[in-house]
């Protein structure tokens, strides 16, 4: 049988990424504005059509519920902080292409560490020295929960995303098993112990923690952009060989930057418990171990950038929330906007970065 | 001219359509115990506020029976819709204070909150906002705390499982005479969420009250570990049925339990509002807490200026239990008859739930702090239920949670 002759034929449109054409920034950003604007205004119309309210009204009420009130601005820098702080915890492990996934089981066991160093060494330190305990306990349980999908990942090659994955829930089983222990009266709730948690400063709650991520933030743009470490890592990112060629390590720097992106999970779980909460239990991370990866991801694994990806995030959160409480819809129309406004954003980072090229007629595909 | 027919045919199948599904019916009966009307005897000041906390939203049966109330309360009132905010989806930790204290920069003059773990934080709001009341649903703390804002509620909800037990007593009653099963085959299955007293306290209530009818009854029951999980409640009732369990009832918020009993046709006794709708053919009653009566109650104090109890407890008198109609397709005959008479008894005082001649610990009677005259007195040093003995007749099939 002879075989058939297929004729070449080139497809309707082809995706190319754009290089030397790259477009200038302005004109990135006047496209990723004019994205979410039409985000927007789907979203206006589908509020509009499924439950009748008026859509500039549900906006305004967006605002009102991240601004509102200076009770609300400071509830709306401490989500920040906190989904920031889980962001830039995941970034250098991402911008290595190590796909950590397990920062919500990191920040977790984190923050029991630093439940356990609360309860079992509160009464017994004076008041410094456990705030440092408790800074080391978190980062140091955090960075063990990173450490081990790292070595395997360098010795083994292992798939790092199913073993940080599957860290998260042994992390939150640990979490639920401890409360069982911890609380004696069977009930699982462990009542907070404000009195050791960290200092309050300035008579603002959250001041502390939102500080602390401030200088985070600086200091991981630092790393990343202006250190060795930084460069390594971004080495290693684009592709392993060359840096072998080029004699990095790579088994140090995956280990070593496993071990940065767990120390600040740690940090995480400090602030949530010891900044924040006083306590824990099993969602105490409240999803923002895959939350950050979509900040990190967006912000382009730029610590500046994930600001704005961050207030993205949680203005969306709170907004929807303050306007399923004025219009009593149900929260999942909320999780509808966000979704569509998300899916504006990246769509147009898609484009901004590729170029569709449509086939040219009568012309065969060379 | 034939589509004008065709049109005309359709609507006629249309109207048949939906006039079969008027005819087919229900064979649920009127309820034993119906929700009484909210009395409403006194003023509301024009600028009262109250401001609800839920844990989920309307998804979980567990926070709609909270929302229906408010929503009940607030028709029943006639507040205005700046008069009532609700806050759902509302975690338990700081951010539950966070709620709290917003709803109190609102002006709220009541903050109602509704899940366990919301507890802590709202004597933290309590304690900064001296002014405004604190009601909690559930909790256990407001005893001890003698804060004068903060105040626990709960309902002797152990009164409806009761009532909900003589029902399936008598339907094993009734398997028993058709020679269904043996008088020792008489065993139920219940599906609990956790070993807090409150699961102990529903399922021994509802042991106790199908003992009451039918002597030989005994009970199993397997812990899921979880107040929301729909294939672990599966699980656990399609485990209980295969170890020969005739009769399911469950403390847990998911469809879990009742489907399973529907696919394999064991009688159900449901909490948390009817499950008639999935399951015609095995639910048999519910049992709920309308916390209607508490609104009224917190509402009728701040506007007349009374102090709100530290524990509440509403039963069957204040309208805070309430039981479903009974499905008579499922459920044995004479039922209803007998779960009137049943609330009766309960009103006057003569049957008493937790009566410690009607069971025993380790084959001895009870004798414990909490008896008086015979009677365990549950509900009354604090609000939420705190009866956790392990009775005989009833066998955990396991302890992990």
């Amino acid at each position: 049988m002879a075989k058939k002759e297929t004729k070449k034929r080139a497809p309707l449109f082809h995706i190319i990424k754009r290089g030397r054409d790259a477009l200038p920034w302005y004109f990135g950003m006047l496209v990723r504005a004019i994205a979410v604007v039409a985000a927007l205004l789907v979203c206006g119309v589908l509020i509009t059509l499924l439950t009748g309210k008026n859509p500039l009204q549900v906006y305004g009420s967006m605002i009102d519920g991240v601004f509102g009130s200076s009770r609300r601005i400071w509830n709306m820098l401490q989500s920040l902080s906190m989904l920031l702080c889980v962001s830039l915890a995941v970034t250098p492990a991402f911008k290595m292409r190590f796909w950590n996934i397990g920062a919500e089981g990191q920040v977790l066991i984190g923050g029991l560490a630093c439940t356990a160093t609360m309860m079992f060494l509160g009464d017994k330190l004076p008041l410094w020295l456990l705030l440092t305990v408790m800074t080391v306990a978190s980062m140091a349980a955090a960075m063990v929960w990173a450490l081990l999908p790292a070595v395997c990942k360098a010795y083994w090659n292992t798939n790092e995303t199913l073993f940080t994955l599957m860290m998260n829930y042994v992390a939150t089983q640990l979490v639920a098993y401890f409360l069982k222990v911890f609380v004696k009266d069977g009930s699982g709730v462990l009542s907070p112990m404000p009195q050791y948690g960290l200092p309050v400063i300035g008579g603002h709650a959250y001041l502390l923690n939102v500080l602390v991520v401030v200088l985070l933030t600086v200091a991981v743009y630092i790393y990343l952009r202006y250190s060795k470490q930084g460069y390594e890592i971004s080495v290693v990112g684009e592709s392993e060989n060359t840096a072998r060629y080029i004699g990095i390590n790579v088994k140090k720097v995956i280990i070593r930057t496993l071990l940065v992106s767990g120390a600040i999970c740690g940090l995480a779980g400090l602030l949530l418990v010891g900044g924040t909460n006083h306590t824990i239990n099993t969602s105490t991370a409240g999803g923002r171990g895959f939350t950050a990866i979509m900040v990190s991801w967006l912000g382009k694994f730029n610590p500046l950038y994930m600001i704005l990806t961050a207030f993205l995030v949680v203005f969306l959160e709170r907004g929807a929330q303050q306007v399923s409480t004025d219009f009593r819809i149900p929260s999942a129309i909320s999780d509808i906007v966000t979704g569509i406004i998300l899916l504006f954003i990246i769509g147009c980072e898609f484009f901004l970065q590729y170029r569709v090229v449509m086939r040219k007629n009568g012309k065969e595909g060379a | 001219m034939k589509k004008l027919l065709a049109m005309l045919l359709a609507a006629v199948m249309l109207f048949s359509l939906a006039a079969c599904g008027g005819l087919g019916g229900s064979a649920m009966t009127e309820s034993p115990l119906p929700e009484s009307k909210l009395t409403v005897d006194y003023e509301i000041k024009d600028d009262f506020k109250i401001g609800y906390i839920c844990l989920h939203d309307e998804q979980s049966t567990y926070d709609l029976n909270f929302l229906n109330a408010a929503d009940a309360v607030t028709e029943a009132l006639g507040l205005k819709d700046d008069q009532v905010i609700i806050k759902a989806n509302v975690e338990e930790g700081n951010a539950c204070y966070d709620a709290a204290a917003d709803l109190v920069d609102q002006g709220c003059d009541i903050v109602f909150a509704n899940s366990f773990g919301h507890e802590d934080f709202m004597i933290k709001a309590a304690e900064e906002f001296p002014d405004v009341q604190f009601c909690h649903a559930t909790g256990t703390k407001a005893h001890e705390k003698k804060l004068p804002n903060y105040h626990n509620a709960f309902a002797s909800i152990y009164e409806g499982r009761y009532l909900a037990g003589i029902a399936a007593g008598m339907k094993l009653n009734e398997m028993i005479e058709a020679g269904e099963i043996t008088a020792e085959q008489a065993k139920m299955g219940y599906v609990g969420a956790f070993t807090y007293a409150e699961v102990i306290s529903g399922y021994s209530s509802f042991y106790l009250g199908a003992k009451s009818v039918c002597p030989s009854v005994t009970m199993e029951v397997q812990f899921t570990g979880s107040w929301y999980d729909v294939n672990e409640e599966k699980n656990a009732a399609e485990a209980l049925i295969a170890r020969d369990c005739v009769l399911i009832s469950q403390h847990a918020d998911s469809m879990g339990a009742p489907g399973a009993c529907e696919a394999a046709g064991v009688p159900n006794v449901s909490y948390n509002g009817s499950t008639y709708e999935s399951c015609p053919e095995t639910f048999i009653v519910s049992s709920r807490i309308n916390w209607a009566p508490y609104f009224n109650y917190i509402i009728k104090c701040v506007n007349t200026g009374a102090a709100i109890d530290t524990d509440w407890c509403g039963g069957i008198a204040e309208g805070s239990v309430v039981l479903t109609g009974i499905n008579a397709d499922a459920a044995a005959e004479g039922t209803l008859d007998a779960l009137k008479k049943a609330v009766e008894d309960l009103k006057a005082g003569t049957v008493k739930v937790f009566d410690t001649s009607k069971f025993t610990v380790d084959g001895v009677a009870y004798t414990g702090d909490a008896v008086v005259d015979g009677i365990f007195e549950e509900s009354k040093a604090q609000s939420a239920p705190y009866f956790d003995l392990k009775i005989d007749g009833i066998t955990r099939l396991n302890e992990k949670f």
